[in-house]
């Protein structure tokens, strides 16, 4: 009943976004033109600024993920959808986490054009270790978005959701971002340091089993009034 | 799979931060009811509506579905539920037929078996595959209370909603909230009056509806 559920619910998402196309595009546009003014910024004369890409990389992973929950959110917000989806007789938490898989899935998508172009501008090692940097995206992008997700259900009645989304999403995400950056930063050193980004994504795990977790036990009584 | 005929509900009360929405409010009604929730804007009628649908937490009081109280049973008692508000819970961007099979399966229906039937009801048969965007008002409205009555619920909560009510829901409980009295008259077999939070009147519907709203809620 619960997989069910959160299967359909991402089910519905992708079927409103391949009609869409809008949050696809716009987080699309919004993640690579982020990557390409770093580049104006960070690349001089050929040769980018030592160490950059890593953190470009989640930079712009954690504004284009914002970007997508906000509008994610944005489309439940319109006809209150969101509530017909809490009237339904399912977990609420399998809503939660249908939503979850979708904001993840997208930021997957995202994350594929993004790390061949940061390789590309950046001069970046991005795929000597495919394994390990597929393990810390993934890791970051489900911690990232575990509580994004909880945090955008919550806003979705609020008259300065735009505004409260970054303010509350960034301080408690820091841990993930950070991870992130140091763990792709060990992969991307003259001489790459698999036992780091390892304990990185070990960290990561973590993180996301805390935030699943806590966002599953919160999120019925949270969307509540 | 839980079921009642009555609901009832004992001393409610919710603030919204210090504004008080709803003070001690009791009411109940039974199976073959239709009860108009009356009162002008801001009354509460929304919050009530609300609680009756498990959508928001009463601050005291109870609400009580025949024998059930919502804690505990609250998913399966949400299957006997329907709620059609002034937002119509569709997406836009789906066709009816979409929105009528997501909402199927989530409430656990065959979308094969409901979902022709719904379009058909709805009249919108033709244009089943359309998306809902291109769909007028009126034809949203009916699509959405198909969608609210898929599931065959025992409790129906209408929340400023439309002229669409008929025979199909006569079995069923139906509290409708308005504060447009020429929808009520005529269709409500009971009326409630709210306001400012209060219950001001519970009686049998009789002619005289507008002057006795008038003379107990004032305007109109």
């Amino acid at each position: 009943m619960f997989l069910r559920v959160a299967l359909l619910v991402l089910r519905k998402d992708f079927a409103i976004e391949v009609r869409s196309r809008e949050i696809l595009y716009t987080t699309l546009f919004f993640a690579l033109s982020c990557v390409l003014i770093f580049a104006f910024a960070f690349v001089k004369e050929g040769k980018p600024l030592e160490d950059a890409a890593a953190g470009i990389l989640w930079i712009a992973i954690a504004f284009a993920g914002t970007l997508a929950l906000g509008r994610t959110f944005e489309r439940e917000r319109y006809g209150e959808t969101l509530r017909a989806l809490l009237l339904a007789p399912a977990p609420r938490p399998a809503i939660y986490v249908g939503k979850l898989l979708g904001i993840v899935l997208l930021l997957v998508v995202a994350e594929a054009l993004l790390v061949p172009l940061i390789a590309l501008l950046f001069q970046a090692a991005l795929f000597t270790y495919p394994l390990l940097l597929i393990g810390l995206l993934l890791t970051g992008t489900v911690g990232f978005c575990a509580v994004g997700t909880l945090f955008a259900a919550m806003l979705v009645r609020a008259r300065t959701r735009d505004v409260m989304l970054p303010i509350l999403l960034y301080p408690i995400t820091v841990p993930v971002i950070i991870a992130g950056v140091r763990g792709t930063s060990a992969l991307l050193q003259p001489a790459p340091d698999e036992a780091v980004a390892t304990m990185w994504i070990a960290l990561l795990v973590c993180f996301d089993v805390v935030f699943v977790t806590l966002a599953l036990w919160t999120f019925e009584p949270l969307m509540t009034e | 799979m839980i079921d009642f005929d009555q609901v009832r509900l004992v001393d409610v009360s919710r603030h919204y931060g210090r504004r008080r929405a709803l003070s001690r409010v009791s009411l109940s009604a039974r199976s073959g009811e239709i009860v108009g929730l009356l009162g002008p804007n801001g009354a509460g009628k929304s919050t009530l509506i609300g609680i009756l649908a498990t959508l928001i937490a009463p601050a005291s009081g109870g609400v009580h579905y025949g024998d059930h109280a919502p804690r505990g049973v609250t998913a399966a008692l949400r299957k006997r539920i329907g709620l059609l508000a002034h937002e119509l819970h569709l997406y836009p961007e789906l066709s009816a037929r979409q929105n009528l099979a997501f909402f199927a399966q989530l409430y656990g229906l065959d979308p094969h078996e409901t979902v022709d039937r719904a379009l058909d009801a709805a009249g919108l048969s033709d244009r089943g595959d359309d998306e809902v965007s291109g769909f007028s008002r009126g034809l949203r409205q009916r699509l959405a209370l198909e969608r609210a009555l898929l599931h065959r619920p025992r409790l129906v909560l209408l929340d400023e909603p439309f002229t669409g009510l008929d025979d199909r829901s006569v079995r069923s409980i139906v509290l409708l909230a308005t504060h447009d009295l020429d929808l009520a008259d005529g269709l409500v077999t009971r009326v409630a009056l709210i306001r400012d939070g209060r219950m001001v009147s519970d009686e049998p519907a009789a002619s005289g509806l507008r002057a006795r709203y008038r003379a107990l809620v004032g305007g109109a």
